[in-house]
C-alpha cells in the first residue's frame, strides 16, 4: 500500500522512536541469549560458540539446585494454572450468564483488583496472612499464592471469550431438550476453549515468572526458578544464569506461539 | 373447558413485565392445531416476547399457558415439547451439520444410530443432504437457515417457534423461503407460531395472523380479514398502504354512515358498533380500491387535482388533492393501463371508491 500523506510513516522521527523502543526492549534479551552460547567464563568477552553453559545447567556443581528448582517451578505453575483455570470458569460463568445480581459489578472488581494492587502489597498481605494463620511456609504456601493471584489473569481471556457468546447458543441446546449442565458441557464449553486455553497458558506464564510473592512466602531451602536465579545472581553472575535464562524465554515464546495459533485456528472455525 | 385440548397453544391473560416496563399486556390467543400462525408487529411490540414465553426462555409475571390442554408455564425450556427457530439461527458451531440436526433427537433420549437416520432424514427435507458432514461456517445463510429448520423439526416437536427466521435473507431467498416454509407446514403438519415484522410476508404466510402493537393483540384474523377490514388505525396502518383520512360522522342511516371527509366533501361507508353521530374518527381506503375517473361515475365521486404519478413496477401510484379536503392515493395497476387512464399532473379527475372499500375505524 503506498504512503498516503497521512500515513504514520511521514512523521518525521517516527522511525527513529520505534527503532529505539524496540532496540530497548530486545536487545538486553538478545545479549543475553547470544551470550549463553559463549564459550568464555566471562560475561562480557566473546571467545566462541559453545553450549558449555547449558551442560553446565544440567551437570555442573549448581544443577542439583536448578532442577529442584524447576521441578518446583513447573509443578506449581501447572497445578496453579489449571486451579485457576477452573476458579476462573466458574467466576465468569457466574458473572457472566448468572444476570443480573445486585454485586455483579462489586464482583466483576473484586476479580480484577488484584491486577492493579502492587505487587509487594499483595506480597507482605500475603506473607502476613500465613503467619497471622500459622501456616508454615514452604512449597504449599506458594501454591497457594499462586492459585489465588492466576485467578484474575485466567479470568480475563475467559470472561472476554464468554461475554463473545450469545446466549441463544445455550438457549438453542435447552430448547433442544438438553438440560443447563448438558447444554454447558455440550455447547458452550466447546466454544470456550480458545478463551480457557489462553486463560491457563497466561495463568502458567504468570506463575513460572513470579518472584516478588514468591520470594516473600517461600519457605528456607524452597526455590523456584526465579528465586533460585536471583539467588545465583547475588554471587555474581555466571553464563550458566544465561542459559537458564534463555531456556525461561524459550518456554514463555512457546507458549505464546501456542495461545495465539488455538485463537487463530477458532476465527477459522 | 372440553375445547382446551383442541387448541395447539392456548394462551390466557398472560402479562411479562421487566421491572417497570410492561411487555405483555394481558394477552390471550388460542392457536389451533396445524396452523400457520403469525404474530406480526414492529419491533418492540412484544411479539418475541411472547415467543420466548412459550419456549420457556422467559417466565411469565401473570397468566397461562396451555400446550395441547396441559399448561406449561412453569417448566423449563427442556422440558416443552416445543422447538424453536432462531432469528440468528444459533448453530452450534463446533458441530457439524448433522450433529446440530441430531442434537436434539439424542437429548430426547434416542439411540445415535435413530439420531442419525432422523437427521438424513430431516436433511433431505431441506435439501441440504450433501452438506451433512460440513461445519455450519462453511454454509451460505440460507443453507443455514435450513439447518436451523431441520434442527428444530428433527425431534417432532408439537409446535414450532420461528422467530423472525427470513429476516437476515436477501428478497429473492426470502421469498423462496417463504414458499418453502409453507409447504413443509403443509407437509409435516406441525403447528408454526411466525414471528415476524414483514406484513407482506405475514400475508403471504399466514393462516391466521394476530397484529400487536404495544404489548397487546390488537387484531387476529385471517390474512384477508384484517388486510380489508382492519378494527383500529394500528392496524390499517400497519398492514399495507392505506388513505387515513380523518372524518366527522353526520347521520347513521340504515346501517350505513355518512361521514364528512373535510372540504365538504362526503364519503358513505358501512356503520360499525360503537361509531355513531358526531364522531371524530378515522377512515381508511386501500389505494388499489380507488378508480380515477375523467367525469363523476356516481354521486360520492370526489373532484379533485392530479399532482403527481409514481411508477411502483407493477402498479403506478397518483396523488390526488381534492379542493379544499385530503389527499389521495390511487393504485391503477399497470396490466390495466388498457381500461384505465393515467391522468397527467394537473389534470382535473374523479376518485371513486369501490362498494366496501372505505372502512370506519374505532379508534
Amino acid at each position: 500500500m503506498a504512503a498516503g500523506r497521512n500515513d504514520i510513516r511521514t512523521y518525521r522521527g517516527f522511525g527513529t522512536v520505534t527503532y529505539l523502543c524496540l532496540f530497548i526492549l530486545y536487545a538486553p534479551l538478545i545479549v543475553v541469549a547470544v551470550y549463553s552460547f559463549n564459550a568464555s567464563r566471562s560475561i562480557t568477552i566473546w571467545e566462541g560458540v559453545s553450549l558449555a553453559w547449558y551442560r553446565d545447567v544440567f551437570t555442573g556443581p549448581e544443577s542439583a539446585k536448578f532442577k529442584q528448582a524447576a521441578i518446583n517451578s513447573f509443578s506449581i505453575a501447572a497445578i496453579a494454572a489449571t486451579l485457576s483455570t477452573m476458579i476462573a470458569l466458574s467466576a465468569a460463568t457466574a458473572l457472566v450468564r448468572g444476570g443480573r445480581f445486585g454485586l455483579r459489578t462489586l464482583s466483576f472488581g473484586l476479580i480484577s483488583l488484584p491486577l492493579m494492587v502492587p505487587e509487594i502489597v499483595t506480597a507482605v498481605a500475603t506473607l502476613i496472612f500465613f503467619s497471622a494463620i500459622g501456616f508454615t511456609r514452604g512449597y504449599l504456601t506458594i501454591l497457594a499464592a499462586h492459585i489465588a493471584f492466576c485467578i484474575p489473569f485466567a479470568y480475563m481471556p475467559i470472561s472476554a471469550r464468554m461475554q463473545g457468546i450469545e446466549e441463544s447458543y445455550e438457549q438453542a441446546a435447552m430448547d433442544l431438550y438438553a438440560t443447563r449442565g448438558q447444554a454447558f458441557r455440550r455447547v458452550l464449553l466447546p466454544m470456550m476453549m480458545p478463551g480457557i486455553v489462553s486463560g491457563f497458558l497466561l495463568a502458567f506464564i504468570i506463575s513460572l515468572d513470579d518472584f516478588i510473592i514468591t520470594n516473600f512466602v517461600k519457605g528456607a531451602g524452597v526455590e523456584t526458578l526465579p528465586t533460585a536465579i536471583f539467588g545465583a545472581v547475588k554471587q555474581g553472575i555466571r553464563p550458566n544464569i544465561m542459559a537458564i535464562s534463555t531456556m525461561l524465554l524459550a518456554v514463555s515464546i512457546l507458549m505464546v506461539t501456542i495461545s495465539y495459533f488455538v485463537s487463530k485456528s477458532d476465527d477459522a472455525r | 373447558m372440553q375445547d382446551n385440548a383442541t387448541y395447539a397453544v392456548d394462551i390466557r391473560s398472560a402479562v411479562k413485565r421487566f421491572g417497570s416496563f410492561t411487555a405483555l399486556d394481558r394477552v390471550s390467543l388460542s392457536i389451533r392445531d396445524n396452523e400457520f400462525f403469525t404474530l406480526l408487529g414492529p419491533s418492540g411490540c412484544g411479539k418475541t416476547t411472547l415467543l420466548r414465553l412459550i419456549a420457556g426462555f422467559e417466565d411469565v409475571t401473570e397468566g397461562e399457558i396451555l400446550l395441547f390442554g396441559e399448561e406449561i408455564e412453569t417448566l423449563p425450556p427442556h422440558q416443552r415439547p416445543v422447538n424453536t427457530v432462531f432469528q440468528n439461527y444459533a448453530l452450534f458451531p463446533k458441530m457439524t451439520v448433522e450433529e446440530n440436526v441430531m442434537f436434539g433427537v439424542e437429548m430426547r433420549g434416542a439411540r445415535r444410530s435413530e439420531a442419525r437416520r432422523r437427521a438424513g432424514e430431516m436433511l433431505e427435507l431441506v435439501r441440504l443432504e450433501r452438506f451433512a458432514g460440513r461445519r455450519p461456517a462453511q454454509l451460505s445463510g440460507g443453507q443455514q437457515q435450513r439447518v436451523a429448520l431441520a434442527r428444530a423439526l428433527a425431534p417432532q416437536p408439537k409446535v414450532l417457534l420461528l422467530d423472525e427466521p427470513l429476516s437476515a435473507l436477501d428478497l429473492k431467498l426470502r421469498k423462496a423461503m417463504q414458499m418453502e416454509l409453507k409447504s413443509i407446514q403443509r407437509e409435516t403438519g406441525i403447528t408454526f407460531i411466525f414471528v415476524t415484522h414483514d406484513q407482506e410476508e405475514a400475508l403471504t404466510m399466514s393462516d391466521r395472523i394476530a397484529v400487536m402493537s404495544e404489548g397487546r393483540v390488537q387484531q387476529m384474523g385471517e390474512a384477508r380479514e384484517i388486510y380489508e377490514r382492519p378494527h383500529n388505525m394500528f392496524v390499517a396502518d400497519f398492514i399495507g398502504d392505506t388513505n387515513l383520512l380523518d372524518v366527522t360522522v353526520d347521520r347513521i342511516e340504515d346501517g350505513r354512515a355518512i361521514c364528512h371527509i373535510g372540504g365538504g366533501h362526503v364519503l358513505t361507508c358501512d356503520a360499525v358498533d360503537g361509531i355513531g353521530a358526531g364522531a371524530q374518527v378515522h377512515m381508511s381506503i386501500r389505494p388499489e380500491r380507488l378508480v380515477l375517473s375523467d367525469e363523476a361515475l356516481g354521486a360520492e365521486s370526489l373532484a379533485g387535482t392530479v399532482v403527481d404519478n409514481v411508477f411502483i413496477g407493477t402498479d403506478i401510484q397518483s396523488m390526488i388533492q381534492l379542493e379544499n379536503g385530503p389527499r389521495f392515493a390511487v393504485r391503477t395497476s399497470n396490466s390495466d393501463r388498457g381500461a384505465r387512464r393515467i391522468f397527467a399532473p394537473g389534470a382535473q379527475a374523479f376518485v371513486n371508491a369501490e362498494p366496501g372499500a372505505a372502512r370506519l375505524l374505532i379508534d
